[in-house]
């Protein structure tokens, strides 16, 4: 394990450890038939495991996206001895395997503990891993490190015992800067690390924000809980949409209908009051505890002194650390940001042995740490820039230097209909085909996120895109409808459709439209969303549909 | 009524089968309540000093409701017997017994090597509840 991120103590291996026991059990009962399909269901989706259309997927939790590098190692084993040697990074900081044996899973889990890791809660209507910000401790503009907080959530969302049968599925995340790298709004609980006039710090509260097919951004239900009562008030948040959340329509179960439904201002009164109520309770973990965990996220022993300075002779490099790295708060360091976007590839996947590179950059150049975005791209935290070249050197010689970050060849798409029972449509080859088309066009035209899901349940983010597209079954065909002027960010909004949806090829010309306009119509400095934001939607309404 | 399979407590059952919420208020004398997923807990707690049993009724397994007013009665201190019925299956178990349930009817009845294992499995907890059973942070922190 690395040093610097959170390490179990004997109590947290101990639960990981009763957890495979408890699987390997259940396995076993399916096995020799003592347990129905039915009845084995939702305890295999407690463990992430997924029957999909061709086998089973696990979804392994990368609890706010960081890794060591022993983990990374870890999951190029498993992507080896266990899968077709690949492994597929999810928009919720996790990673996916897709040719799981039943038989063989028991046995995964197990690997995954012996380096303090597990697929506890990545399905099933319970508290899902918690997301944070994948430049946490080492952003410049962050305030404090929010992975803290989320490892406290980790631990009193694990098993817990009144909200592990919820009406629906839920997710948290958890940011501590002002630029939202985390699509914080859009979730079911979203949680700003904020200081207030006094000093002190403290949890701003957005409850009720999502995706699927009713997006919402979540609103601020509380904007200072102090940190001594930042669980009590969660757990507040939760049992009142666990008493009153929809049970009648799995498509209204999630928070954000029970929210709208009340109202911002009902919901928080029963919020305020539940709250009130377990505050006597005595249910919330001493500071202390939030001090025990703090103490295990310090700052790597950066080196003080180093240059800012690069080399940039060789343009392929000076374009890529134009694009994939990060500003940091240390002097002569960067954040480096890997794509898994090369030019026609499937967004987010990555071979047993490009795992095993990342693992390997990341114990030599940034302190044996990694983080997944929910953007399906891995980074590495704490660069020096003195080494940024040779990493780029590597990167490059194993596929890993596609300067493409937040461009839009960096497509989030979801496994969609190639993979997943629930599509309507197919997402990996319209991701690839737009990646081909637009690669020439790429760099002139800088940010633009593009978002692709292939069903209304929305898990590429299609809402959120700067440009969006969501794949559905129209009379047995697949079809794609258009998305403009969504963002995830602080400046979150949410997609607008743009007319009549199109077939495979026909969504690929669109967004070459659209973006050609854009081209057109850009004003200097001005981002795609930005041009989109300022002349609205009938200009490229007119390119598309003539 | 179906038979109590696993009781965690002492005293005698209550014979009578618990009435709905609605009779229970009209019913001076009745002591056993059956708690539907829907139904307010909070209605039961100017009456806790008569109530002996609370059935509460899981129609269907993911229907979690039940959860949150079996803690909701701990929390006020009711120290009657706590009744799970209906679709109780054996992987529920350890989730109810944390929050308060000290009865177990289940429609369908468990294995009980299985529902040994179940409720023996966690060592420790992460969170507290009114189960006596101290958090993993009370224990770091002792």
């Amino acid at each position: 394990m690395g040093d610097l991120m959170y390490k179990y103590d004997q109590y947290d291996q101990a639960m990981v450890d009763a957890r495979v026991a408890e699987f390997r059990d259940q396995v076993r009962r399916r096995l020799d038939g003592h347990l129905a399909e039915e009845a084995f269901r939702p305890l295999r989706l407690m463990n992430g495991l997924y029957l999909q259309l061709h086998a089973y997927m696990l979804r392994v939790a990368i609890p706010y996206g960081t890794l060591s590098s022993a983990q990374m190692r870890m999951l190029g084993h498993i992507a080896d001895k266990y899968d077709r040697g690949y492994g597929h990074f999810t928009t919720r900081q996790n990673i996916q395997y897709n040719w799981i044996k039943l038989e063989e899973a028991p046995d995964i889990l197990a690997d995954l503990a012996s380096v303090e890791m597990h697929a506890i809660q990545t399905s099933g209507n319970c508290i899902r891993n918690t997301t944070s910000d994948q430049y946490a401790g080492a952003a410049a503009d962050e305030l404090v490190d929010p992975r803290p907080y989320a490892e406290l959530i980790r631990q009193w969302s694990t098993f817990h015992p009144e909200f592990s049968y919820l009406p629906r599925k839920f997710k948290m995340a958890v940011i501590a800067s002002d630029t939202d790298r985390a699509a914080m709004r859009l979730h079911d609980i979203g949680i700003q690390i904020v200081r207030n006039a006094a000093g002190d710090l403290g949890a701003a509260f957005y409850v009720g924000g999502g995706m699927g097919r009713t997006p919402m951004i979540a609103p601020c239900i509380n904007s200072f809980v102090p940190l001594d009562q930042f669980i009590t008030y969660a757990e507040a948040c939760l049992r009142v949409y666990n008493r009153h959340g929809r049970r009648d329509n799995k498509y209204k179960a999630r928070i954000k209908i029970l929210v709208h439904e009340l109202g911002k201002d009902e919901y928080t009164r029963q919020v305020e009051a539940e709250f009130a109520h377990l505050l006597s309770q005595n249910i919330e973990p001493p500071l202390a505890e939030l001090e025990r965990i703090k103490a295990q996220f310090v700052d790597p022993p950066f080196e003080t002194g180093l240059s800012d300075e690069l080399d940039r002779s060789d343009p392929d490099f000076a374009l890529w650390v134009d694009n994939n790295t990060v500003a940091h708060k240390a002097p002569g360091y960067a954040v480096a940001v890997i794509s898994l976007k090369p030019v026609g590839a499937i967004p987010g996947d990555a071979s047993a042995d490009q795992i095993r590179v990342m693992a390997d950059l990341a114990e030599r150049y940034s302190f044996d740490e990694l983080r997944v975005t929910h953007a399906q791209n891995i980074v590495l935290p704490h660069v020096r820039k003195a080494d940024l070249y040779a990493l780029w050197q590597v990167l490059d010689a194993n596929g890993l230097a596609t300067a493409n970050l937040d461009q839009i060849g960096d497509i989030i798409a979801c496994p969609g209909l190639d993979y997943c029972t629930l599509a309507n449509a197919r997402s990996i080859p319209v991701a690839q085909q737009i990646s081909q088309r637009m690669a020439a066009k790429e760099q002139e035209i800088g940010e633009l996120k593009l978002k692709i899901s292939g069903c209304i349940n929305a898990c590429g983010h299609h809402h959120a895109g700067h440009i969006g597209i969501l794949g559905v079954d129209r009379k047995g065909v697949e079809n794609y409808q258009l998305l403009l002027g969504g963002s995830e960010g602080a400046d979150c909004s949410l997609g607008q459709i743009t007319g009549p949806g199109f077939d495979e090829n026909g969504i690929v010309d669109a967004v070459e439209r659209v973006t050609d306009r854009y081209l057109g119509e850009r004003q200097p400095g001005e981002r795609f969303l930005d041009t989109y934001r300022r002349i609205g939607m009938a200009p490229f309404k007119e390119a598309i549909y003539g | 009524m179906t038979q109590v399979q696993f009781r965690f407590r002492s005293d005698e059952p209550v014979a009578d089968p618990g009435v709905t919420v609605d009779s229970f208020a009209g019913q001076t004398n009745a002591a056993a309540v059956r708690l539907e997923p829907g139904d307010e807990a909070r209605d039961l707690l100017p009456h806790l000093d008569r109530l002996r049993l609370v059935e509460v009724n899981f129609p269907v397994f993911g229907d979690g409701r039940g959860y949150s007013s079996a803690r909701i009665l701990r929390e006020a201190g009711y120290t009657g017997e706590l009744r799970a019925v209906g679709e109780v299956l054996v992987d529920q178990i350890a989730y109810m017994r944390r929050c308060g349930f000290d009865a177990f009817a289940p429609e369908v009845p468990l294995d009980p090597a299985d529902a040994e294992a179940a409720f023996s499995r966690y060592a420790e907890v992460y969170q507290p509840t009114t189960d006596g059973r101290a958090a993993i942070w009370a224990k770091r922190h002792g």
